[in-house]
């Protein structure tokens, strides 16, 4: 099947190309339509509102788009799609090499730790032309090590990356905790709680309107850094070729277990960035509890774009987008913002089960055929698997 | 020359090793019931894994089940609560009607999750590590959306299942009688949990079942030669165990305490999946290994409540309380990175699974 796929024609690769943006678009919309039955569903739970609402889901969806739909809603847009951008592409990364990064979240709270780290220990005296990129790049690195950390456990000892990077989740979500309220903590505060990054030189400066600040261009500037990375260098030929097929990888002299080590570090770098530019940027100050939910946003991201770069920008501005709006739906029409979460669950389930072309199929009178995989890698290798028996 | 200032700096470590073994010794009683108590959902949630992965299907989505569980279980003893009243508790386990209704509609809807699972990974063939995802992320949706439209309103809950009251004698039996104690002095669902380990086990080991969900798991295509329906027995197994996580979760809002909190879950499901691996999928070790995380729990606890006096306790305050709570998925990890090359999962496992005739 792998062989007969790289032989089609121009107009296949047209059709195919339109369908990897009609299938996400499909799946948005459904996902949209079962939300406004959920919505209505319990419509009798919201104040002020009767049991089958019709006018609540209009309403909640009015007010969802209404808060984008204005300059200050697309700055709000772009503001919460740095992150997702920056954590998706860590995780898409991971994708490409058949690893499954679910830390981001502990990696994003690393990226937090580091870059006020750097910004407590020298943001007083030094300017913030050199607090700045020593913070991000501290971020950076920390988030690094906390990838780096179940790449090496993976590479060494073969312990399933999935669990390891949740359990590390959790780990450094307690080392978060301890860094705010011991090492960070502002002295002689009443409650522990870390310095303003505004008064240390280290809060990025704001460039578009209210709160776009300069992580915009950050997120923007790595989704092209991470194209060329993976489609124009070797490293990056062997992140995806590892994940195509390990064992092709490895007897073409590739040593896979590096290839693991380095990529989780990479995936770790980009999603601790995702946590250093979200602190210097928009937060500015950790109190105890800080955390954050970036890590299954980023697989959500990655997942709709199917790892690809250009397509985590544009899955990160559409989820940003729906969280921007969401808190907007939350005070205008009292819908709470978590139907975002609940949401992104459906778009995935839709796009997995290739709703599109399962109906497409069955108008048309045909089996549907296999699911694209949304992972490269695994399904090539189940067919390997098969070839082989 | 240089081993006498080693072996006099060890002599305190000694004596600190000493006073702890001695503190875990005051504090027994109620240390071992804690970590029984502790290891419950992590059990159930790992059973289902077991379950699941012995027949082929990789179910990291345990988390969401029991998070969704929790809540329905919950949420239906609100609404009975609300209908029928909180009615009389019988004189077992304190239950009532609508902790009843609340603990069955939580196995129900464990159940329906898992067929989703099934049908996505098995059916469809979809990546099941992304379909566990997908469960994962939805169940924290839906529950978190529900919820927090729920909390507003001020819900009375149908309380929570009360725990065996032990004979005052069987704690007093010498060597053995705090460890009889502190299993049997769980609820309906923690004792229901031991006797499924062991049911499970044997079944697992020793029965048909048993021997056909290995072979699924292990060589699907050779299972089906010999007339094992491979496809169903994988839906069989995937949703059956569903109910094992949901009660994990039921648990959780129903026992433990009689309430629901966003999260309440807190990776439960995942330290599930951990103690299954290395309790090489086998339902008395994944016990034995969920019973070591909950140990560490037990040590966080109870050093919270009762620090230790003398020269450990002030060890002990130099660290902090973060490292104690984060010491169950430390010692996860570590096990796991020790374990893993002599813990093999079944061959197939994760495998979607495809009749010959079908391609």
């Amino acid at each position: 099947m792998s062989h007969l796929r790289s032989q089609r024609t121009a107009g296949e690769a047209i059709g195919s190309s339109l369908k990897l943006l009609a299938e996400p678009a499909a799946a948005f919309a459904l996902a949209l339509l079962v939300g406004g039955i959920g919505i209505l569903l319990f419509s009798g739970l919201v104040p002020g509102h009767k049991p089958f609402d019709i006018g609540l889901p209009i309403d909640a969806y009015a007010a969802l788009i209404g808060g984008v739909a204005s300059f200050d809603g697309l700055t709000a847009t772009l503001v919460y799609a740095t992150p997702l951008v920056l954590a998706g592409l860590g995780v898409a990364v991971g994708f490409k090499a058949g690893l499954f990064n679910i830390g981001g979240r502990g990696q994003f709270l690393m990226g937090a730790v580091g870059a006020m780290a750097v910004a407590t220990a020298i943001g007083a005296q030094a300017g913030a032309w050199v607090t700045i990129p020593l913070a991000l790049l501290a971020g950076g690195l920390l988030g690094g090590v906390a990838g780096f950390v179940p790449g090496l456990l993976k590479a060494t000892s073969g312990a399933h990356e999935v669990v390891t990077t949740i359990m590390l989740n959790y780990i450094l979500v307690f080392v978060t905790y301890w860094a705010i309220s011991g090492p960070l903590a502002l002295p002689r505060a009443p409650q522990p709680i870390t310095a303003d990054t505004g008064n240390l030189h280290a809060s990025l400066p704001i460039l578009i309107g209210r709160d776009g600040n300069l992580g915009i261009f950050i997120a923007l500037a790595a989704v092209p850094i991470m194209w060329f990375l993976l489609y124009r260098t070797t490293i990056g030929f062997e992140i995806r070729a590892a994940g195509a097929n390990p064992d092709a990888a490895r007897y073409g002299g590739m040593k896979t277990r590096q290839l693991i080590v380095m990529t989780m570090s990479l995936a770790g770098f980009m999603c601790g960035l995702a946590g250093a530019v979200t602190l210097l940027g928009v937060v500015h100050q950790m109190a105890p509890g800080y955390d954050t939910t970036i890590g299954f946003d980023a697989i959500t991201v990655a997942l709709l774009a199917r790892s690809n770069p250009i397509g985590v920008c544009f899955a990160g501005l559409l989820l940003g987008a729906m969280r921007a709006g969401a808190q907007v739906m939350q005070i205008r029409a009292g819908v709470p913002a978590e139907l975002v979460d609940a949401l992104q669950a459906i778009i995935l389930l839709f796009l997995v089960i290739n709703v599109l072309r399962r109906f497409l199929a069955r108008r048309s009178g045909r089996r549907p055929s296999l699911p694209v995989p949304a992972l490269p890698g695994t399904v090539d290798a189940t067919l390997d698997a098969e070839a082989a028996q | 020359m240089s081993g006498i200032p080693e072996a006099l700096s060890a002599l305190p470590a000694i004596g600190l090793v000493f006073q702890f073994i001695g503190y875990i010794i005051a504090n027994l009683t109620i240390m071992s019931h804690t970590t029984v108590a502790v290891a419950i959902p992590i059990t159930l949630a790992a059973l289902c894994g077991v379950m699941c992965e012995r027949s082929g299907v990789v179910n990291i989505g345990l988390e969401g089940i029991m998070l969704v569980a929790a809540f329905v279980g919950w949420m239906v003893g609100v609404v009975c609560v609300g209908i029928l009243g909180p009615g009389d508790p019988l004189p077992f386990f304190g239950v009532t009607a609508p902790l009843l209704i609340g603990l069955v509609a939580a196995i129900i809807s464990g159940m329906l999750i898992s067929l989703l699972h099934a049908w996505l990974s098995i059916s469809l063939r979809i990546d099941q590590i992304i379909s566990g995802t997908i469960i994962n992320i939805g169940a924290a949706g839906i529950t978190g959306y529900m919820y927090s439209l729920v909390s507003g309103l001020s819900p009375v809950g149908a309380g929570a299942f009360t725990q065996y009251q032990v004979p005052q004698g069987v704690a007093d039996i010498p060597i053995v009688g705090w460890l009889i104690n502190a299993i049997l002095s769980q609820g309906p669902i923690g004792l229901t949990c031991v006797v499924i380990v062991i049911f499970l086990q044997i079944m697992l080991f020793r029965a048909r079942w048993g021997l056909r969900t290995r072979a699924a798991g292990e060589h699907p295509r050779a299972a089906e030669t010999v007339g094992i329906d491979v496809i169903r027995l994988r839906y069989k197994n995937v949703v059956m165990s569903g109910a094992l996580a949901a009660l994990g979760g039921a648990w959780l809002s129903m026992e433990s305490v009689g309430n629901f909190n966003a999260g309440i879950t807190q990776g439960r499901g995942f330290i599930g999946l951990a103690a299954m691996i290395v309790g090489r999928w086998t339902p008395i070790g994944a016990f034995g290994a969920a019973l070591l995380f909950a140990s560490a729990t037990a040590l966080s606890n109870s050093i919270t409540i009762s620090p230790p006096a003398g020269d450990l306790g002030s060890v002990m305050a130099n660290v902090p309380g973060e490292f104690w709570e984060a010491l169950p998925y430390i010692i996860t990890i570590v096990v796991l990175a020790g374990l893993i090359g002599r813990s093999i999962a079944p061959a197939a496992d994760g495998q979607p699974y495809e009749r010959e005739s079908a391609s």
